[in-house]
């Protein structure tokens, strides 16, 4: 899961939309591949194949697009305690060292707005939960193994809950939809009680929340 | 203006059209008819475009009862007796249903999943270009979510009367499914021909997210947990456990599985009707036989209006 693959995989996708091939329906960014769906009608996979092997010789596009966000978290997860404990911290220094780096978004997957972030602190990395939960709540911040994730609607998770943001990387009534870019960069800003309660309501009639740092 | 009063929905009955596309980079999953080729018999048969959104009914026994006026309408997909009172309704017919009549499917026969299409215009919000159903993102219209009993499905524009129309079924092809070697393929050494040798069964579990399949276990040389990619239907994952997962269309978009192989979108459809305890194999072809099935598939969907003959 190195950066250097992961940052190829988004000049190739950026080169694609910038410089379009016709045939090709859309792209997902992941950690170290591009996944291109493509119209068999139109393209054939080893033409495609032939075009996207020379776009991946040629220098990634010039200019970073990526975005920095601000991401507001209150830090009641229901793991905070034991991985705080796991590592021989306070839960106050386990706080600060998840809310202290830039993490890049190397995927979103699995469930819209769901944001895989790279960037953990090595020392506060935690293997997965053996039982994985049924339920979590919508905007959970968790980590797992090496990663950290931000993650929008409530679902199923096998990883460790610090807390919950009110922010939704995905909201159908509100425009933008979604809010975080595969490729942007996100830090964690510790809130209270009081300022997710208001920030939540603000997010619920489609504000963003979130702020646009650069 | 007329109405489609769902009185009892089984499990898996929903709206749905041909999907939307352009975010599945934000992890938003296509969705979309598990079957296109009964979908876009039934739009063909009232006449609307062969990706309209229709009502995609699951295998279980399902009744609408029809409010405010006629309604024109068609159903196929899989094999079930489906009536009006005694009155027995065709599949791949055009059929009416008069104000106060109630259409009663009994449970699937052969197959899964049934498509009613209802000539008129189904009155909702695309939301990416589609009326489909995905109830964990809370999209779909009118319902973000399965039909449930009570629900109003509202049409304009009917018609209060259309012609009486047949359709010769599309043959839907037979034999093994047939998959192309999926990302990971080369990792799981001999067993790909466990995997191409043995019989599969579809489990009760599945859904439309996953069809689990029964058989012997898999083995994989690496980990189970590869680095995250990308999924596409019918990818066909194996688990820890070693038995795979065949992911339909409301798939998660990325997955941490290894993919061993992926059916081709020509029989994708063929492999969604298959009915859970049903036996089934698979066989392996190249991606240019894959697209040349693609585009033979692609001709016989837009064969279909010519397939119907006025009774």
């Amino acid at each position: 899961m190195d950066a250097d693959s992961n940052r190829r995989v988004f000049a190739l996708d950026r080169t694609l939309k910038n410089t379009p091939i016709e045939g090709i329906v859309e792209t997902v960014p992941t950690y170290r591949s591009l996944l291109v769906h493509y119209d068999p009608l139109t393209l054939g996979f080893s033409e495609l194949s032939d075009r996207l092997l020379a776009l991946l010789d040629q220098p990634g596009s010039a200019g970073n697009l990526s975005r920095h966000w601000r991401v507001p978290v209150f830090y009641d997860g229901l793991d905070l305690d034991d991985v705080a404990k796991a590592h021989d911290m306070s839960p106050d220094e386990l706080i600060q060292r998840h809310s202290t780096p830039r993490y890049d978004v190397a995927m979103i997957g699995f469930t819209p707005g769901f944001s895989y972030l790279r960037g953990l602190d090595p020392a506060i990395a935690t293997p997965r939960r053996a039982q994985p939960r049924i339920a979590t709540p919508a905007g959970t911040i968790s980590i797992g193994g090496a990663q950290a994730a931000l993650q929008c609607l409530a679902g199923p998770s096998g990883w460790h809950l610090l807390g919950r943001t009110p922010v939704r990387t995905f909201h159908p009534q509100r425009d933008p939809v979604f809010l975080i870019e595969p490729g942007d960069t996100v830090t964690f800003e510790r809130i209270d009680a009081a300022a997710f309660d208001r920030l939540e309501r603000l997010a619920e009639r489609g504000e963003t929340v979130a702020e646009l740092i650069s | 203006m007329s109405t489609l009063e769902v009185v009892t929905a089984g499990p898996l009955t929903s709206v749905q059209d041909a999907g939307r596309f352009g975010a599945q980079r934000y992890g938003l999953t296509p969705s979309g008819a598990m079957d296109r080729l009964s979908l876009a018999a039934a739009n063909a048969l009232v006449e609307h475009p062969l990706s309209a959104p229709a009502v995609e009914i699951g295998p279980l026994k399902t009744v609408f009862i029809a409010r405010g006026g006629p309604l024109c309408v068609a159903l196929t997909g899989a094999l079930r007796f489906a009536h009006t009172g005694d009155d027995p309704c065709p599949l791949y017919r055009t059929f009416t249903l008069r104000d106060g009549d109630t259409l009663t499917l009994d449970a699937a026969r052969k197959g899964v999943f049934s498509y009613l299409a209802v000539a008129g215009e189904l009155k909702g919000e695309a939301m990416f270009g589609s009326f489909s159903v995905n109830a964990r993102a809370g999209l779909g219209s009118p319902y973000p979510r399965p039909l449930q009993n009570g629900d109003m499905l509202t049409f304009e524009t009917t018609p209060a009367a259309i012609p009486d129309r047949i359709m010769t079924p599309p043959v839907f092809g037979e034999g093994a499914i047939r998959v192309v070697a999926g990302p990971q393929y080369d990792e799981f050494g001999a067993s790909t021909d466990v995997f191409f040798n043995s019989p599969w069964q579809i489990s009760p579990t599945s859904d439309r997210m996953g069809y689990r399949l029964e058989g012997p276990a898999l083995t994989h040389a690496g980990h189970f947990n590869i680095v995250s990619d990308g999924t596409v239907d019918g990818s066909i994952q194996v688990a820890g456990n070693g038995q795979p997962i065949v992911l339909m269309k409301d798939r998660g978009t990325t997955g941490g599985y290894p993919k061993i192989a992926t059916i081709i979108s020509a029989d994708f459809g063929r492999f969604a009707q298959t009915r859970p305890r049903h036996t089934l194999r698979f066989a392996e072809i190249g991606v240019a036989a894959a697209q040349q099935e693609a585009r033979a598939f692609h001709a016989l969907l837009q064969s279909l209006p010519a397939r119907i003959r006025n009774a």
